[in-house]
């Protein structure tokens, strides 16, 4: 797909980055604390790579996607897109930047309008950021709804009249509009049946063999992400717990978290589901307000052992292209490895199939 | 479950028809299903098959107009609940069935606590005064995995992660221990470890207080791993009903057995290409006459384009008790 010696800049580079909600209370909403939904995220996407992002809910993966596109100011740290610094961008570069990087949204209903027909709903990017005239921006309209897989005759329909799945498919097409070079997928295909998941993802694959998009997919669906992603960012509590090439962390994965999930996917045969041993995790989930001291995932992690309760691992690259935040595996880093903030060894190692 | 149980919910012949501009949609054509205490149904199918309006058609959950819940009884507890009052059936949504909506972000008000919307049933359905309320709105909480519970009432929806709310809208759904929990899509948003506390949760709760639940998915792991029996719905009918390790060993519409080869798979070799089921699904402008799948089946001839198959059985149990199928080729093909 890609030539390994070309294109070896990362579309994206994001570098530290922290995303806290401030919390007010008593009478005088006064600030109290900070619900720290990502606390120090670094990775890299190539172009025309494909990075899954997984983890439990609530760890941080739709703020990350949030604020990659710059939909939050954030805390803190640097995120880099296409050789820009998205955070420094005024209000009208940044709509200039739009249409390279476009998002869809988890929640379907809540980010359509619902006085808008479907064909505006699409054509809504089209007139914003084209002068294209009326016949050509329907067509265009028209050739998205084919791609998405929504009947032409749907077209002034509005977004009450669909059901879940068909609703996320117009955002999907919404988001493809304007040929973006980036593209977050926040759950693109949680609401959808299996073959219609299937059609969606064939599509994305597509585009991106096309036009060499490149991808940050955020999905709870391992089997789906084992299918389309490159490589594979593990999230814990608003930090990642281990980054490594897709193949590499479904044969074996390494960090505990990354373990434990993995064990936990549904098998789609009555059979074999009801005789699986899945790793369960006891313990409490801490609160992203108050994280422990220590590791993140200590106070559910089935390995944890005292260093972990008092210091938090660092994300190091502890096999060549594997990176782990865990104090298990302290003792193999790789040489002279700094981890995700080292650019060019990354993918050197990261280059996408 | 005895072919003589009594079902603590009966669904015959129901038919939902939408008006719009466009002219009518009939989403749901004479759909059928009953339920059995503590047994849980799956129901899988096409993304605008009718799986929804099903269920929220069963309670008096669609604005009419444009809805139009045209035909069929749903017997529950000795009444038909397609016949009585709005305030006899605001009390039946309340107490007798919870409700898990696909969409938790519009049907969590976003001008109230998550903690009030909690309490909010607890209070007009189990007489609990506010205190108790509250208590039992943050054990609810914690019980679907949610940390700090009693902090976290004090949140309004939008400062919720997606899985969360659709946490909180379980949390409310199971408030008020209803004899039916109807759950449309509600570990979609979920990641399989918390989505695994919750079926264990449910399968708890199955137990102990014998709910009878509907679990729409299209998730077939999922099913796989809980459902009693399963219906698969097509272009707004059942096209398919069997006990789970039937439907997943001998699927026999043409559609189930699509569906059944579309799952990736997280171990074995990794397909380049994802099957699909080629063709559009089904327009439904008017009241069905051939096959819905008629378009996108391999097996399709004549009859399937003349006549709507009916759901017969397989195995000479009564339809919806053991293996039944609306399929012209798979009937000729027994005949043959
Ligand atoms: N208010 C409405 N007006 C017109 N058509 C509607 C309306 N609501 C739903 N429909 C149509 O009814 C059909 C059934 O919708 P339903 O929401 O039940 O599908 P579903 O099986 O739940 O799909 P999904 O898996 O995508 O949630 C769809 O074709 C949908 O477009
Ligand atoms: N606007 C906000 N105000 C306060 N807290 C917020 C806000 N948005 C998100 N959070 C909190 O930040 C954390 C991370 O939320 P986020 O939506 O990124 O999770 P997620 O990984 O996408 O989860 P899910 O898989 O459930 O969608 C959660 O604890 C959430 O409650
Ligand atoms: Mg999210
Ligand atoms: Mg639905």
């Amino acid at each position: 797909m890609l030539d390994a010696t070309a294109a070896l800049r990362p579309l994206v580079q994001v570098r530290d980055l922290k995303m806290y909600f401030p919390i007010y209370s008593g009478l005088l909403r006064r600030h109290t604390g900070d619900v720290k939904a990502v606390d120090g995220v670094s990775f890299d996407i190539l172009p025309g790579e494909t990075l899954g992002l997984v983890g439990e809910s609530g760890c941080g993966k739709s703020t990350v996607g949030r604020a990659l596109l710059r939909l939050y100011e954030i805390t803190g740290g640097t995120v880099v897109v296409n050789g820009t610094d998205i955070a420094s961008l005024d209000s009208e570069a940044l709509r200039r930047a739009r249409p390279q990087m476009q998002m869809v949204f988890q929640d379907p209903q809540a980010s359509l309008n619902p006085r808008m027909s479907l064909a505006d709903i699409i054509g809504e990017p089209l007139r914003e950021h084209t002068d294209w005239d009326a016949s050509r921006k329907l067509a265009r309209v028209y050739e998205l709804m084919d791609a998405v897989g929504l009947n032409r005759r749907f077209a002034n329909r509005f977004p009450h009249e669909f059901s879940g799945g068909q609703r996320q498919r117009i955002g999907i097409a919404r988001a493809l509009a304007l040929n973006p070079r980036f593209i977050v997928c926040d759950e693109p295909i949680a609401a959808l049946d299996v073959s219609i998941q299937a059609q969606v993802v064939n599509l994305l694959e597509d585009l991106q063999d096309q036009f060499g998009l490149t991808y940050l997919f955020i999905s709870h669906d391992l089997s789906m992400v084992r299918h389309i992603a490159d490589r594979v960012a593990v999230m814990y509590l608003g930090r990642i717990a281990e980054l490594s090439p897709r193949d590499a962390l479904y044969a074996r994965p390494l960090h505990p978290y990354a373990e434990a999930l993995l064990s936990a996917v549904p098998e789609p045969d009555p059979t074999l589901a009801r005789a699986r041993q899945r790793i369960v995790l006891q313990g409490d989930v801490p609160s992203p307000a108050n994280p422990p001291k220590g590791c993140n995932f200590c106070t559910r992690c089935p390995k944890v052992f005292d260093l972990c309760r008092e210091v938090k691992p660092e994300l190091a690259e502890v096999e060549p292209g594997r990176f782990v935040a865990c104090h298990l595996f302290a003792n193999t880093s790789v040489a002279g490895s700094t981890g995700a903030s080292d650019a060019t060894e990354q993918t050197q190692q990261g280059v996408p199939r | 479950m005895a072919d003589g149980a009594t079902p603590v919910l009966d669904v015959r012949g129901l038919k939902t028809v939408f008006r719009t501009r466009g002219g009518e949609v009939h989403a749901v054509n004479g759909v059928s299903f009953h339920l059995d205490p503590g047994e849980l149904l799956g129901v899988v199918g096409e993304s605008g098959s009718g799986k929804s309006v099903t269920m929220m058609s069963l309670i008096g959950l669609l604005p009419s107009p444009p809805a139009d819940v045209r035909g069929g009884t749903v017997m529950l507890g000795g009444r038909d609940l397609l016949r009585i009052g709005a305030d006899d059936l605001r009390d039946v949504r309340g107490a007798k069935v919870g409700f898990v909506f696909q969409d938790p972000m519009t049907s969590l008000n976003p001008v109230f606590t998550v903690g009030n919307q909690i309490m909010e049933p607890l209070i007009r359905h189990m007489g609990m005064t506010k205190q108790q309320a509250e208590v039992r709105a943050a054990e609810l909480l914690s019980l679907v995995g949610i940390p700090d519970a009693k902090k976290r009432l004090k949140s309004y929806p939008h400062q919720f992660s997606g899985g969360m709310r659709q946490r909180v809208m379980i949390a409310i759904a199971l408030a008020c221990d209803p004899d039916v929990l109807i759950a449309d899509e509600p570990t979609t948003a979920l990641d399989v470890t918390i989505q695994a506390q919750i079926l264990e949760l449910v399968k708890d709760l199955r137990q102990k207080l014998g709910m009878a639940i509907v679990w729409i998915t299209h998730d077939l792991g999922v099913i796989a791993g809980i459902a009693d029996r399963v219906m698969v719905m097509y272009g707004g009918q059942v096209v398919e009903q069997a006990p789970v390790r039937e439907l997943f060993s001998n699927p026999q519409h043409p559609y189930t057995r699509a569906l059944l080869k579309t799952i990736p798979s997280l171990t074995g070799a990794r397909e380049d290409r994802l099957q699909v089921i080629q063709g559009q699904p089904p327009i439904l402008a008017g009241e069905p006459t051939a096959c819905p799948f008629r378009a996108r089946c391999a097996h399709v001839f004549d009859r399937c384009h003349a006549e709507n198959p009916q759901r017969r059985a397989l195995d000479g149990r009564p339809v919806g008790r053991g293996h039944d199928v609306a399929c012209h080729w798979t009937a000729e093909a027994r005949d043959a």
